[in-house]
């Protein structure tokens, strides 16, 4: 194996598996300390993950969220951006959606109000990260200040737009009326129903066939067209992009829009497939955790697939272990995937130059061996 | 009899993995000599001085620094033992005082006042004892190049260095600055101290230094004394192989102007002129060199020209088309009319060194539709354009899936050139080809480059080496500070002339001046030299 192979595969597979390794040692420590036996803790984790079927549906469900917003940070990152707005894109995105439904004329077919439901949400998603992106583009404000501003402003937007406008006349509670029937993104029980097939209710639905498909269409688009090939190559040496004749404004935007659309989507799980209204703070974390899954999943599709399916039995596992164990409290909770996003986010890097040096130490002149022995 | 080395390393021998970096390597440098090393890239001559300057350690070997066995582990250890490295890029400090700069790590106690004052005498005496005469309280920025390296080789000499590495110390000198070096070189010697020099410039080798090393794929291949040898023996050394130093060409066959650049101006960034008002024509079949040290606005130039850059007034006729600050025209609207860009630094530009070779040979055409089918980006068909490139210009390994960050210099160099020559462009720009490339390499880039000019097309070649310039181009022009300060026919260039040129230490003359007055200039020019 030459020292690229190695080096991909530390970074692909080693590095991630040693961060989770570790946020979960760091954890169990942490349950140690407050009493709870950590290995009791894990079975009753991974019972809650996978243990039955609700359970299982809960858990791809959450992972359903993850893949979007993971999608979207992944695809800003390629082009050199960090995209720290999906919470008050999918927000906004869920905005989108809801309008699309509730305008539309409650007698119509699935066919006209779940595509009509996409297409709002991509729109509205896209739409609010496409100011942060213009600005960045052409007014020079940095991103990552922008977009977590705009999470606010999302925030603030919503809560007017809901208590004010949306709310269902007649009631206190700031939600929308309930979506026609039509409207609702089949569960995959009812599905499975249809097949003969009996699953126990869970609020699992068919999006997560749609960002199965997302995951494709974000790798053909990354790595098989000419548009997915400037993007890359704006964010791996902006100068030579340039050099090149692609335009980085251009790619700003264009990353940045897709980055929201992607986000918008998890509205699609959450309102349209589950809630079936809308509500407030259906987004709260998918965002930010989809940071942590993009980084985590190394930017590849596959890879943000198989991290938002670890963050989806977190969360479903987490809410299980809260629940079955007195010692464990909800903030525990947090502090685990705290710590996964510690040690898989910020401190990614933490383990790369030791495993380097320990399985692929460097050959300066690997090039010049090469020539001699070609 | 050993104290007569100053350096004496017997046996070094590091492997990188497989690659034996350093093969046996023994190296007997005599005290108070200048002795030169000169090697290809990749052939271990800076694993060799990084393990004499402690920042590698050898496998096996001993390292003998005047008459004092060592074992090196950092290079505070070679520094207390003598040696002293002056690096390729300065390690100064831009806003800091030459002296501040000095002292620099060696400070001496908490409070600056004492340690300056010693310094202060400490330098005055090193600099009359060795011709080394910087003013101590000039901050770096205001500083030449050339007085830059000076307060590097004052920076090893008040650290008590009696041996002094120089690693390409005259990259980016002009010659002038050049010969004051060697003078330095010189009183340097007279005090005893031992000189060792990196370099690729085979004829500096010949006129500086008493004993020469060859390196070759991590061997010593030949210890001599400089006299002894010749520039064509020493390529033929370093390359294990007869090697042509000069081109082989015809007599231009120049038609048509391509490109006229009328009275062009550039801003950088900061909003600074770097290329002030120039004018100058590009022909079909000829071969334009422009000469300069680095950093006279050859990047702009070569920016500008390619679209990367908007100029800031003045207008560029090319291939029929115009452009000027108003119409610019981007990068790939240039290269669809035909012309071709190989930047300067490959690195910053030329590549992706992420991206695999295949994708690195897709930049800038990555839109062609013969690479294109609908939105589908072919990667087979991306392969094999990889393919057909690395077999035109024998790019090695020829391996397109490779990442582009693990080719060698020279083969990258070679990639880039092939992807913008082998689109067969009526003109092409052409900045640095040669730079941290080998020999062997060198021979092949010319020879294309020529092979273009003799083809009809018209190539503006950039270069720093006056050697390239000097036997690639057909006619020169010179950069400093952003002006056209001569214009000279190759076959009257000689170095003393464009080193003038270089330093503006000619007459100014006209910036709209055209060809047509350059017999004029050139006499000129030519009573000047013989006055001087």
């Amino acid at each position: 194996m030459n020292r690229d192979t190695r080096i991909a595969w530390i970074n692909r597979l080693i590095l991630p598996l040693l961060n989770i390794f570790t946020a979960f040692a760091v954890t169990a420590v942490v349950f140690w300390l407050i009493d709870v036996n950590p290995i009791e803790a894990a079975q009753v984790l991974l019972y809650g993950a996978f243990g039955y079927e609700e359970g299982i549906g809960y858990t791809i469900y959450y992972t359903t969220n993850f893949i979007f917003t993971g999608l979207a940070v992944a695809i800003a990152f390629h082009a050199g951006l960090f995209n720290i707005g999906g919470e008050g894109q999918a927000y906004v995105g869920g905005l989108g959606a809801g309008l699309a439904i509730l305008m539309l004329d409650p007698s119509l077919g699935a066919w006209v109000f779940i595509p009509a439901s996409i297409i709002g949400a991509l729109l509205f998603g896209g739409l609010w990260a496409l100011i942060p992106a213009y600005l960045q583009a052409y007014r020079g404000s940095h991103i990552v200040i922008t977009t977590i501003m705009f999470n606010f402003l999302a925030a603030s937007l919503m809560v007017y737009l809901m208590v004010h406008v949306l709310r269902e006349t007649g009631q206190m509670t700031p939600q929308s009326e309930l979506f026609p029937t039509n409207a609702w993104m089949p569960f995959v029980h009812d599905v499975a129903a249809g097949f003969g097939y009996s699953i126990e209710a869970s609020p699992l639905n068919l999006s997560v066939i749609l960002a199965l498909v997302c995951a494709v269409l974000v790798w053909f688009f990354l790595w098989q067209t000419r548009w997915g090939y400037a993007i890359r190559a704006t964010g791996k040496n902006g100068s030579a992009a340039v050099y090149s004749g692609i335009k980085p404004k251009r790619i700003i935007i264009i990353a940045m829009c897709i980055s929201g659309a992607l986000a918008g989507l998890v509205s699609i799980n959450e309102l349209v497939g589950y809630q079936h209204r809308l509500i407030m703070d259906f987004h709260l974390g998918y965002g930010f955790g989809g940071i942590a899954v993009a980084l985590m999943g190394r930017k590849h599709p596959v890879g943000i697939i198989m991290a938002a399916l670890l963050f989806g039995i977190l969360y479903q596992g987490g809410a299980e272990l809260a629940f079955e164990m007195s010692g464990v409290s909800r903030d525990i909770v947090v502090v685990m995937q705290g710590l996964v996003i510690l040690f898989c986010g910020a401190l990614e890097y933490m383990y790369r130059p030791w495993l380097i040096r320990r399985l692929a130490p460097v050959k300066p002149q690997a090039a010049w061996a090469a020539e001699v022995s070609a | 009899m050993t104290d007569n080395y100053a350096i004496e390393l017997t046996d070094i021998d590091k492997r990188f993995g497989a690659v034996h970096a350093n093969n046996n390597v023994c190296l007997q440098v005599k005290r108070g000599n200048i002795h030169g090393i000169v090697g290809e890239n990749g052939a271990g001559k800076s694993t060799l001085m990084s393990i004499l300057y402690g920042f590698y350690q050898a496998d096996a070997g001993q390292i003998k620094v005047l008459g004092q066995a060592y074992t090196f582990t950092d290079s505070h250890q070679a520094i207390a033992a003598g040696i002293g490295m002056v690096h390729q890029h300065f390690m100064l400090v831009e806003n800091f005082t030459v002296l501040e700069n000095v002292i620099l790590g060696s400070e001496g106690g908490a409070l600056l006042a004492n340690g300056m004052g010693a310094a202060r005498k400490e330098l005055t005496r090193l600099g009359d004892e060795y011709g080394l005469k910087v003013d101590l309280d000039a901050t770096i920025d205001t500083l030449s190049v050339g007085l830059q390296q000076r307060v590097e080789i004052l920076k090893a000499l008040y650290k008590g260095a009696k041996i002094l590495i120089l690693d390409e110390p005259t990259g980016v000198l002009t010659p002038q600055e050049t010969d004051e070096l060697f003078r330095i070189f010189d009183a340097l010697k007279q005090q005893g101290v031992t000189i060792m020099l990196i370099t690729h410039k085979l004829r500096e080798i010949m006129s500086i230094t008493d004993q020469v090393s060859v390196m070759r794929a991590g061997q010593m291949v030949a210890h001599t004394d400089t006299k002894d040898t010749s520039r064509e023996q020493l390529a033929e050394l370093m390359v294990g192989r007869k090697v042509l130093l000069q081109v082989n060409k015809k007599p231009a066959n120049v038609r048509a102007p391509l490109m006229k650049v009328k009275r062009l101006t550039v801003k950088d960034s900061q909003g600074i002129e770097r290329i002030k008002d120039i004018s100058f024509e590009l022909r079909a079949g000829e071969v334009l060199g422009v000469a300069g040290v680095s950093g006279n606005g050859q990047t702009q130039l070569l920016e500008a020209l390619s679209g990367i850059v908007k100029m800031e007034s003045g207008s560029v006729e090319i291939l029929g088309f115009n452009m000027d600050a108003k119409n610019p025209l981007a990068p790939d609207k240039l290269r669809q009319l035909g012309l071709a860009h190989v930047p300067e630094d490959r690195h910053r530009m030329g590549l992706i060194t992420d991206f695999s070779a295949s994708e690195s040979a897709l930049l800038g055409y990555h839109t062609d539709p013969k690479i294109n089918s609908g939105i589908w980006l072919s990667h087979k068909k991306v392969e094999a354009n990889c393919n057909s490139l690395m077999s035109a210009f024998d790019v090695r390994p020829a391996d397109p899936r490779l990442k582009s960050a693990n080719f060698s210099g020279g083969n990258q160099q070679k990639l880039i050139l092939a992807r913008e020559m082998e689109r067969n462009p009526d003109v092409l720009l052409i900045g640095q080809p040669t730079r941290g490339v080998d020999i062997g390499a060198i021979e092949f880039i010319h020879q294309r480059i020529i092979d273009m000019r003799d083809a009809g097309k018209a190539v503006l070649l950039v270069s720093v080496e006056l050697d390239e310039i000097m036997s690639v181009s057909d006619r020169i022009i010179v950069l400093c500070d952003g002006e056209i300060t001569g214009r000279i026919d190759a076959s009257d260039a000689d170095e003393q002339t464009l080193g003038m040129m270089m330093a503006n230490a000619l007459d100014p003359i006209d910036p709209l001046q055209t060809m047509d007055d350059q017999q004029a200039f050139l006499k000129q020019a030519a009573t000047q030299e013989r006055q001087l």
